[in-house]
């Protein structure tokens, strides 16, 4: 009997100790879940905004490489550059990608930079991408070579990854919306990345402005062109920290919001943000609805027995 | 008698002076002995080669300019001052033996695995040319369009949708 006491006591007690080991062990779990890390090799692009002429060379060539429509003026006019776009992303009026064109060159005239400067924008191919995590059919995907890749025949065009993406990349091909098509930069990823060749645009670009390289390689490159030349720019990468951390980073001469950068995009990846609000839609959605049928059917049993009491009072 | 002592004292700095000068240039390559002109055609699937009057550039340019511590002079910027103030002229010359035509290919990126290697961001050829030739342009106020210097082939007009390629609608497109 006393022997029984002690199995039973010692089982409850181990039973007990291992909901506790369990309950931790799931706690970590869901953390490594949480916290992705990311593909060690991936490949980026480091952009100098110091070496850009705006040559548009890089426009160019991606329209090439992807067979993209023709656009609406040669490559090689450089009047674009004072064309006023009232719908440019982030309030500016200025070019943006378009469903016609993956990446743009944009000009900035500085106040105190003797020259023009030029900023090159695509998809920045973020280590944690926002379109990704907001798609619902899982459209997207980053590939290991550092790509955000997408895949038409399964989207549905609901357009959520324009609305979450922070830097306004994808676009939508508004000519065919019975057939969804999502246009954006894809690192050239079928016809040259997955070789370990660098994307049509870094291929074609004559300053080497953009520099193709391993993600860690670029950051110490980037650090490196900082440290030996403080004067020439400003001790910032972007992308290194920017939604989480970027494929493509950034240097430039001058204050980044000064060159078309957002500066308030957080440096968090952005499904950090409603993390916590996504882990209680099943709870929402499953438990909810059982509980408040239940307490409907409860409070309506009460309605049905006092009607039923009055009923028979009144007989 | 004085005089003559200060005519010889003369002759003689002059002539271990020449001599020092001599022997100076002896170990440095001289202009002359460079080509007057270099075709450069590392562009040729989109341009027509660049004739690069190499010696017109000699009178512009320090050497040092573009052959920064190959030719045995010492070179001027202060950090590479630190390393290659007594290097030697090297066996090879030309831009190309340093800066990789092939920048980004799979090769060229495995040498930055090695820690040991100090030069990791040395631009490839056609950004070498570029960032040297452009630079020094923008400075002194030569020539920077693109088709200053580059003809443009057939293929390039294609890429760039210019001449016989130029977009003929002007319809407008909108939407995002």
């Amino acid at each position: 009997m006393k022997n029984k006491i002690i199995n039973r006591r010692n089982f409850i007690k181990g039973g007990l100790g291992g909901a506790v080991v369990a309950s931790q062990l799931k706690g970590k779990e869901s953390q490594a879940a949480g916290a992705f890390d990311h593909y060690p090799d991936s490949m980026g692009v480091l952009v100098d905004v110091t070496r850009c002429v705006g040559c548009r060379s890089c426009e160019a060539a991606c329209n090439q490489e992807q067979g993209l429509p023709e656009p609406e003026k040669p490559f090689n006019d450089y009047s674009v550059f004072d064309e006023v776009h009232p719908h440019g992303g982030h309030g500016r009026e200025e070019r943006r990608t378009t469903e016609y064109n993956y990446t743009i060159v944009n000009k900035y005239n500085v106040p105190g930079v003797d020259h023009p400067l030029f900023r090159k924008i695509q998809c920045n191919h973020c280590l944690e991408p926002a379109c990704l995590t907001s798609c619902f059919v899982n459209a997207y995907s980053k590939t290991p070579e550092g790509a955000v890749v997408y895949d038409p025949t399964v989207c549905v065009g609901c357009r959520t990854c324009m609305i979450a993406c922070p830097f306004y990349v994808p676009t939508f091909k508004y000519g065919s919306a019975f057939k969804p098509r999502i246009m954006k930069c894809v690192f050239c990823h079928e016809t040259r990345l997955k070789e370990g060749r660098p994307p049509a645009c870094v291929e074609i670009c004559p300053q080497e402005a953009l520099t193709f390289g391993k993600r860690t390689d670029l950051l110490e490159m980037a650090k490196s062109r900082i440290r030996s030349n403080p004067d020439k720019y400003v001790d910032h990468i972007y992308g290194e920290k920017e939604a989480g951390g970027t494929a493509w980073l950034y240097l430039s001469p001058v204050e980044f919001d000064k060159v078309g950068f957002d500066v308030h995009v957080p440096h968090e990846p952005v499904i950090n943000f409603v993390r916590d609000f996504l882990s209680i839609v099943p709870m929402v959605l499953l438990i909810w609805p059982a509980l408040f049928t239940g307490f409907h059917l409860l409070s309506n049993r009460k309605d049905a027995k006092s009607q039923h009491d009055e009923d028979n009072q009144e007989v | 008698m004085s005089q003559g002592k200060n005519v010889q004292r003369t002759l003689c700095i002059i002539a271990v002076g020449s001599a020092l000068f001599w022997s100076g240039l002896g170990y440095a390559m001289d202009a002359s002995d460079a080509p007057e002109v270099i075709t450069m055609d590392s562009l040729e699937n989109h341009y027509d080669p660049v004739e690069f009057n190499h010696l017109e550039h000699t009178e512009m340019a320090a050497c040092t300019d573009c052959h920064h511590h190959t030719l045995g002079i010492p070179p001027t910027n202060e950090s590479c001052v630190k390393c290659h103030e007594n290097s030697p002229e090297a066996d090879v010359l030309s831009c190309g033996d340093c800066h990789l035509t092939d920048r980004f290919g799979i090769e060229a990126l495995a040498t930055l695995d090695d820690p040991q290697l100090y030069h990791r961001g040395t631009p490839g050829l056609k950004g070498a040319y570029h960032l040297n030739c452009v630079g020094c342009h923008q400075e002194v106020g030569g020539p920077i369009g693109c088709e200053d210097c580059h003809t443009m082939k057939d293929a390039g007009k294609k890429m760039f949708k210019a001449g016989k390629y130029a977009p003929v609608s002007k319809g407008e497109k909108g939407g995002h």
